[in-house]
């Protein structure tokens, strides 16, 4: 299970930050070439993202770049990028399938024999292109996740973003939907008030409750908050050991139907169960001693 | 001869006299008593009130060679050590010895009386500035005492700091010379570094640009130590006087580590009802308390006192109830002055009664924790806050060491680069606080507990903390870094490094160019 609950955005022309990328506890950051990079800087962001990609350890954090789109310098970056192993390119303002192609045909030109496969994430941000999230869910076997981002979206739909965000209720489900279908990640917009926790808080609850699995992280202030949200609850590790110990106890007896609290067991419940055991267990909230 | 900690100290230093090797933040224990001062008499209807400044000169007479003392709470913003020594120079008075609490970028003017030949000496717990930089380089014939705020004021206690005369910049004053921090255009809060110059110098004067009717209430500093009082245009800028910030940082880094030493403190059991606290002001020793502010709200308890410089941070917890008192020695802020002047739970204290080793028991002795910082951290937990990578003086200990030794938990947040250098070092440049008084080093990259605490370390290790040996963490940074050339320095000492208890902690060489 890759862990991406928080995926923390760092400016690609920042050293300071490039450096310390790795210590803020961030599942996964992104060294971002292309917001956050003004087009004469591209060039400079390019080389220390290439060289912090070599050099510097980001203990564990998963290391994506957002690349620049398509249409502007994604081939050059992709070219600078990928012989330096990241994990994953983020591709903005993806509106099709065929793009996630065509990025794909970039990585597999540049990529080197025996070079661990490039992921690629793929950043939904037009209303044409959360018309398109499934058939762009499903373009690549290196796709791994669809990653949302409301602004540009709310922008182009002409909708009044608001902190409580219904106008992007229906984009998040639809995403969420996509993605599910496709068996890849799902990944939340940003929340863009940095000093709002409590609505920080809220709106990650809601992510959760409808499917995200992550979400966009913009201040590493954000990060604990954004984790304590996605991480299982202690009410919801007690019921996925019950289910579990359910499932073992109907196999000693032999029994066909599982039942807890009087309520039927299924594949579905059992498989959410498992998943909740085994994400107590990779951020640390289940240990073997705490199991017994 | 060396010293407990192997540092190369000399026997004895002109200017000083005999050198006594620091051997243990607790092992020295002198048999001496504390000075007194001559009885004085003021007649009924004897006026204190001078004309000027130099009127005291006149009548104290200030001569060739003496002791003049100086409190730094007006901190950058201080006028009258400027304004006694343009007296001096206009008088043409020679090797006179400055004991002023802290020198700043201000005091820049002192350099040139050192090339006059009118200041020979300085007596202080913090240099930073141009003066530090022209000590650095060598231009005082005789080495700078660096003392602990503590240390100042044993040192004033038992006569070894014997000040002729103290000039107290009064931000209020009467006639009679009450005066306290207050009130006034330069109100700079607490006056606690200014209370054993108040007692133990020969002479006594209150200068204040805000004279009001006697008697001065409240009173800080009373008549009964004051000789003269002398009304001046103006004491400091008070734009100069607030220090650090009162904003938590944005520095993520910083945030990280400040989240991760309040972690410290709560994995070790300290947020509990009694907890006292002692955290500096700016960067991520702010941070801290901010984080340790919510552990206590989320667990309900209420702290007993938060110590040392205080900042509008600490006077929101005590007004919220997460502290019962606030013991102040020195205000940061306007937030801190508003509060020491009308919260009766917000007490002023003294710099013996905050830190001085020898009185029968300091405030920092019933810390519980403290939060500081440091330039270099060596491999046996030695700190430096005395100079720079470059050997030049750029602060001193001020109430590091103090606190340090004091509190049952002492932590060190530092960054573990500083630009391009690692903080760990096999061998700090300059060692200010020993390391047997340092337990936890809280750094971006991980943590460091002092082999000394492995009942600490098993705490941290329990809570699921990412605990590593300190060399450990240096070898990360210099992964980074690179290891840094040993700097190389002159021979002359330019500074004394004392220790709280007297003994010689340090010494500080002359920078080469």
């Amino acid at each position: 299970m890759d862990l991406r609950r928080t995926m923390l955005f760092m400016p690609g022309n920042n050293p300071g930050m490039l450096q310390n990328g790795g210590v803020l506890g961030a599942d996964s950051v992104i060294l971002d070439l292309e917001d956050a990079v003004s087009p004469q800087e591209k060039d400079a962001a390019r080389f220390l993202v290439s060289q912090a990609l070599r050099f510097v350890d980001y203990r564990g954090s998963e290391r994506v770049v957002r690349i620049n789109s398509l249409d502007t310098f994604a081939a050059q970056d992709i070219e600078a990028i990928v012989p330096c192993q990241p994990d994953a390119l983020m591709v903005p303002k993806v509106q099709c399938a065929e793009e996630i192609h065509e990025v794909e045909q970039l990585i597999a030109k540049t990529e080197f024999p025996g070079q661990r496969p490039v992921k690629i994430i793929a950043l939904i941000e037009t209303p044409r292109g959360i018309a398109e999230c499934y058939p762009i869910a499903r373009a690549s076997k290196r796709l791994v996740a669809l990653a949302f981002g409301a602004e540009d979206y709310t922008a182009t739909l002409g909708a009044e973003r608001t902190k409580e965000g219904l106008e992007i209720v229906t984009a998040r489900s639809l995403l969420v939907n996509a993605a599910a279908a496709a068996a890849i990640q799902s990944i939340d917009t940003p929340f863009t008030d940095v000093n709002d926790f409590e609505g920080l808080a809220r709106d990650t609850a809601f992510a959760k409750q409808i499917g995200f699995k992550g979400k966009l992280t913009i201040n590493p202030r954000q990060i604990d908050v954004i984790h304590e949200r996605f991480n299982p609850r202690q009410d919801e590790i007690v019921w996925a050991q019950q289910v579990i110990a359910a499932i073992e106890q109907a196999k000693i007896q032999g029994s066909g139907v599982i039942a807890l609290n009087g309520k039927m067991i299924d594949a579905p419940i059992v498989s959410r169960a498992e998943r909740t055991i085994q994400l107590a267990r990779r951020v640390g909230l289940l240990t073997e001693g705490r199991e017994q | 001869m060396k010293n407990l900690l192997g540092r190369e100290i000399p026997e004895f230093a002109d200017g000083y006299g005999k050198i006594t090797p620091f051997n243990g933040a607790f092992s020295h224990q002198p048999s001496i008593t504390r000075q007194s001062t001559r009885l004085k008499t003021i007649k009924p209807r004897q006026s204190k009130l001078l004309t000027n400044i130099e009127a005291v000169f006149d009548k104290v007479p200030i001569q060739d060679g003496m002791t003049l003392s100086f409190h730094h709470h007006l901190r950058n913003g201080d006028g009258l050590v400027n304004q006694v020594l343009a007296i001096a120079e206009k008088r043409g008075m020679k090797g006179l010895k400055i004991a002023l609490s802290s020198i700043f970028p201000v005091h820049a003017p002192i350099v040139d009386y050192i090339k006059q030949g009118i200041v020979t000496s300085l007596d202080t717990n913090y240099i930073s500035g141009p003066v530090a930089e022209a000590v650095s380089c060598g231009i005082l014939d005789t080495p700078v005492i660096l003392r602990t705020h503590g240390g100042r004021a044993r040192a004033i206690e038992y006569g070894q700091l014997k000040i002729d005369v103290a000039f107290i910049a009064a931000p209020a004053a009467d006639d009679y010379g009450n005066m306290n921090g207050i009130m006034g255009p330069a109100a700079c809060g607490s006056l606690g570094y200014a209370f054993p110059d108040a007692e133990y110098a020969d002479n006594v004067v209150a200068v204040t640009d805000y004279l009001v009717d006697y008697p001065l209430s409240p009173v800080s500093i009373p008549q009964t130590r004051v000789d003269y009082v002398v009304k001046v245009a103006s004491v400091g800028d008070p734009t100069g006087i607030v220090s650090g910030t009162t904003r938590i940082t944005k520095d993520p880094v910083g945030l990280k580590i400040a989240a991760t030493a309040a972690k410290v403190i709560e994995a070790v059991g300290m947020i509990k009802e009694g907890f006292s606290f002692q955290t500096g002001a700016g960067g991520a020793s702010l941070a801290t308390a901010h984080f340790v502010r919510q552990m206590m709200e989320k667990a309900g308890v209420t702290g007993s006192f938060a110590l040392g410089g205080i900042t509008g941070y600490m006077v929101e917890m005590l007004e919220q109830g997460l502290f019962k008192k606030i013991l102040d020695v020195q205000g940061f802020d306007l937030d801190a002055i508003h509060s020491i002047a009308t919260n009766p739970n917000h007490l002023e204290i003294s710099a013996g009664f905050y830190a001085s080793p020898f009185n029968n028991g300091c405030a920092v002795n019933k810390l519980d924790c403290v939060v500081l910082g440091a330039t270099e951290i060596d491999t046996s937990f030695n700190v430096n806050v005395v100079t720079g990578s470059d050997g030049m003086i750029m602060g001193g200990s001020g109430g590091h060491s103090d606190a340090a030794a004091g509190a049952n938990l002492t932590i060190i947040v530092a960054n573990l680069l500083r630009g391009r250098l690692s903080t760990i070092v096999d061998r700090v440049t300059t060692a200010a606080t020993p390391g047997e008084t340092i337990d936890v080093l809280v750094t971006e990259r991980g943590i460091a507990v002092n082999p000394r605490r492995q009942e600490l370390k098993a705490c941290l290790i329990k809570a699921g903390l990412p605990i590593r040996e300190i060399n450990e963490l240096k070898e990360v940074a210099e992964k980074i870094s690179g290891t840094p050339k040993p700097i190389k320095t002159g021979d002359k000492i330019v500074a004394l490094v004392e220790y709280r208890d007297g003994t010689m902690i340090d010494v500080v060489h002359q920078i080469r160019h």
